[in-house]
């Protein structure tokens, strides 16, 4: 198997943590991962985005430029990579905040609105947990356990109750894709 | 084994180089190998050495040739344009014959370029890069594990050869996470030997000199003759470079760094199409893998060079080669993304037209 990913949204939400989270999954799960971060001139507010790839089979580029799934947290980031998703492809729109559509009828789309499932949870900050659960349902590229599991290996600092609250939101964009 | 653990580049560089025995490290900002200090600025406290962020990297370099002449194991980084800053430093260290460690994460150039990933230095690392006659062991990672390694291999050699050592990695290499595996020896630097030459307390015991220079007539020409032997040992015993696929293969693909995974992928999609097409990746740059390229050559009669720069390792694959098989160059200047598609692009012209071309890409 092989998943390209490009994960996209304003700095500061979570769009660089969610793309080292699913590339840590993938390792758990004994597949070949890669990360790699657009590192140009980013700064919060901005838009940010990186690449994740997942595979069965050693990872050559890690510079996603045709991807399988396509993740968008902000408009203008509708904008830059729907053109970028293969055809077949999915794209997942973070549709508390992307009022735009995609013109495109050769792909998948999967709306989730992640900030107002996150805001019912409690957290706002939890939101790019929503579209990763969506994202593992969908694709089945990455399971809901192994993110579970990389959750506190990537970010050791997390107390216990706050990867509960990640591990719920995780849950809750699995349902909304399987619907 | 080791376990996994999923790391970034330029981390990955700075934890090999201190399971390496590393106990000093200067070093001055800038983009893409930020995160080699950052790390250090924590992490070599912690093994109990000394991290200095210096004023600048001219004065990071000389800290290290300080540091090195009294044998002990040390290292700057940078990225090219602060390599550059670093020339007339590394120069000294190789003219007294220190061992050291200086990695270089590419960005674009030529000037301040941009910050992106590139190979436009291969000329600096490979030919001295400073004034004088001199040689620096360059080692170039591929993946993130590489990053770990290499600087293992870099003390070794230093030490053995009393070079300066490189490691030339690209910002994508250096900027990328990937699962890593650190498998080379640790190395406890209070266990490793007095080297003879080494400065430092010393009483009682004959002057020691550590210098670049010696005016007397005659006599700098003996030093340099001294060290050139140590070259003629190093090019014939250090020499490393990766074959994928090469057993059938019509084309060879030369290629390095980000280059050869990018490569790697053309060379997929080509066997997909039923182009027998395999992959010849150096990984010491210096000594460049020239006896075995010359040996390929006796049988494989197209090769192709990509690299993230206008065509500057493709001049060693023709020393190499020497006429006896037909040299082709896909080259990308200028830190822009290169891709597997592309490649294969080439690789088919080379097959249909079957004459040599230039494709330096726009």
């Amino acid at each position: 198997m092989y998943q390209g990913i490009r994960i996209s949204g304003f700095g500061g939400q979570g769009v660089i943590s969610a793309g080292v989270l699913l590339a840590y999954s993938g390792m758990l799960e004994n597949k070949e991962a890669s990360f790699f971060p657009a590192y140009g001139a980013e700064m919060r507010g901005g838009t940010a985005n990186c690449s994740v790839v997942i595979s069965s089979d050693e990872v050559t580029t890690p510079i996603v430029s045709s991807p399988d799934t396509v993740i968008v947290f902000n408009e203008p980031s509708l904008a830059k990579f729907e053109p970028m998703v293969k055809p077949g492809g999915l794209l997942i729109i973070n549709a508390s905040l992307v009022n735009s559509r995609p013109a495109r009828k050769d792909i998948k789309v999967l709306c989730v609105p992640c900030n107002e499932i996150a805001g019912e949870l409690g957290n706002a900050k939890i939101m790019n947990m929503v579209a990763l659960g969506a994202f593992a349902a969908a694709t089945g590229a990455v399971s809901i356990e192994a993110i579970t599991k990389a959750l506190p290996k990537v970010y050791k600092k997390l107390k216990p109750e706050v990867i509960e609250l990640n591990v719920k939101a995780l849950k809750r964009g699995a349902q909304l894709s399987l619907n | 084994m080791a376990e996994k653990i999923l790391m970034k580049g330029n981390e990955a560089l700075a934890e090999g180089a201190i399971r390496a025995g590393c106990r000093f490290f200067a070093g001055y900002p800038i983009t893409p190998q930020n995160e080699v200090p950052e790390y250090m600025s924590w992490r070599m406290g912690q093994a109990g050495g000394a991290f200095v962020q210096a004023e600048s990297e001219v004065s990071a370099i000389n800290m290290i040739y300080g540091a090195a002449a009294t044998g002990k194991r040390c290292m700057t980084s940078s990225s090219s344009p602060g390599i550059s800053l670093k020339q007339e430093g590394l120069s000294y260290c190789a003219g007294a014959d220190l061992p050291l460690l200086i990695a270089n994460v590419m960005r674009g150039g030529p000037g301040l370029g941009n910050i992106a990933g590139a190979q436009g230095d291969y000329w600096q690392s490979t030919r001295g890069g400073g004034h004088g006659d001199y040689r620096t062991f360059v080692m170039a990672p591929n993946c993130v594990s590489e990053m770990a390694n290499f600087p293992h291999k870099c003390f070794e050699v230093a030490s053995k050869y009393r070079v300066p050592a490189m490691i030339l990695a690209d910002g994508i290499i250096g900027q990328m996470m990937e699962p890593v595996q650190f498998t080379a020896p640790e190395v406890d630097p209070s266990k490793l030997p007095e080297p003879s030459w080494a400065l430092g307390i010393g009483e009682g015991r004959t002057k020691r000199i550590v210098k670049s220079y010696d005016l007397r007539e005659g006599y700098l020409e003996k030093m340099v003759m001294e060290r050139v032997a140590r070259y003629r040992e190093l090019e014939k015993n250090e020499v490393l470079y990766e074959e994928k696929m090469l057993a059938d293969a019509e084309i060879a693909i030369v290629a390095y760094g980000t280059s050869a995974r990018v490569s790697l992928a053309a060379i997929k999609l080509a066997r997909e199409k039923g182009l027998k097409v395999g992959l010849f990746r150096p990984i010491t740059l210096w000594p460049f893998p020239k006896l075995r390229l010359a040996e390929l050559s006796g049988r494989i009669k197209k090769f192709l060079v990509v690299e993230m720069s206008l065509g500057q390792m493709v001049e060693d694959v023709q020393l190499s080669i020497g006429g006896r098989a037909e040299v082709n160059l896909h080259a990308k200047p200028g830190a822009a993304v290169i891709t597997a598609e592309e490649v294969y692009d080439t690789l088919e012209r080379i097959v249909k037209k079957g004459a040599k071309e230039y494709a330096v890409a726009q």
